[in-house]
């Protein structure tokens, strides 16, 4: 379990929507439906991204990620208030980054709100993370196997030019040396 | 008094409008629409559905392509798969089922018809820092020293 202050503020953009529309990247995940949906009223889109990413490295096709991503996500442009992307672009090479960034700040509105979770040192074991919300200052961590590990750490920089159509709203240093980074689309 | 329950079993298989008024579980194929107003549909474990679904609740071991509404909860059990777009004002997903589609818990009443808790309580938290700069483009290097706080 860890605390979180980024998602306080990521569902105070959600929540001055009404019926706010939010993509999860990660695998669905009960509690974190139930908390969206019950609680903010949220229409949710699953994508887990996750188990796309699986099933190129297994396919040995990772080359063609990218232009996967490109086409991967069938919301209309503009159309989504709230990006969950958990720390799903450590485990990315650059282009399939760039593509994963692009598509999503083309499918997030204006004043709409994306977070992110990036790590600050190379973990050796392979897995990947389930984030579990507890409630709105916590969350916790459901390890689940990974068939590739986290590639590069970005430096902050790097994860800015990732998003050039973005801004950075607020940005923590979590004590278990995560970043959360809420980017906001300019209205 | 027993209430009836209708199995529709593994080796059955349904093409169609399949339209119902008692509760129902399908451990066979069924492909098209299926409609139990007021009434549970639960997919077996071995129950196969490419199929709009709509009834009062739906319980999901097996597998359903296809957009499910209920009036009342979808519940997607362990093992359980959905691929589609579920509307119901409650939806449990549990720990090893598989979803993929979109979930609307709209609050007013759905109906069952064509077009129609909050979580466990936390420890104590961990110290958190902010970055300096947090308003805008923190830089810092990942290897850089930390200042976290108590």
């Amino acid at each position: 379990m860890f605390a979180t202050k980024a998602l306080r503020k990521f569902l105070t953009c959600l929540t001055s929507r009404d019926a706010p529309v939010l993509l999860d990247l990660g695998p669905v995940v009960g509690t974190n439906v139930s908390f969206f949906g019950e609680q903010f009223g949220c229409k949710i889109f699953i994508e887990d991204v996750f188990a796309d990413l699986n099933r190129h490295v297994r396919e040995g096709r990772l080359d063609a990620l990218p232009e996967f991503l490109r086409k991967r996500f069938p919301q209309p442009g503009g159309s989504v208030d709230g990006i969950l992307c958990w720390d799903l672009i450590d485990y990315l090479n650059r282009p399939a980054a760039q593509e994963l960034a692009n598509e999503l700040s083309r499918v997030l509105r204006p004043d709409g709100a994306l977070l992110g979770f990036f790590g600050t040192a190379q973990p050796r074991d392979m897995h990947y993370t389930k984030f579990v919300i507890v409630d709105d200052v916590n969350l916790k961590h459901r390890p689940y196997p990974a068939a590739q590990g986290r590639q590069a750490i970005l430096l902050n920089r790097d994860i800015i030019k990732l998003f050039p159509n973005l801004r950075v709203s607020d940005s923590f240093l979590l004590q278990n040396n995560l970043r959360e980074i809420l980017f906001r689309k300019p209205a | 008094m027993e209430k009836d329950i209708v199995n529709i079993g593994k080796s059955v298989v349904i093409k169609g409008e399949l339209n119902g008024s008692e509760d129902l579980t399908i451990e066979g194929h069924v492909e098209g629409t299926i409609q139990l107003k007021e009434h549970v549909l639960t997919i077996g474990p071995n129950g196969r559905i490419k199929a709009q679904v709509f009834a009062k609740a739906v319980i999901v071991l097996g597998e359903v392509t296809g957009n499910v509404t209920a009036s009342d909860k979808v519940d997607i059990r362990d093992n359980g798969s959905v691929e589609g777009d579920i509307v119901a004002p409650r939806v449990a997903i549990a720990e090893g089922a598989h979803f993929r589609g979109s979930v609307d818990m709209q609050r007013k009443g759905v109906a069952p018809q064509p077009q129609a808790a909050k979580p466990a309580q936390a420890q104590a938290p961990a110290a958190v820092v902010p970055q300096p700069q947090a308003q805008q483009a923190p830089v810092q290097a990942p290897g850089a020293p930390q200042r976290v706080g108590a």
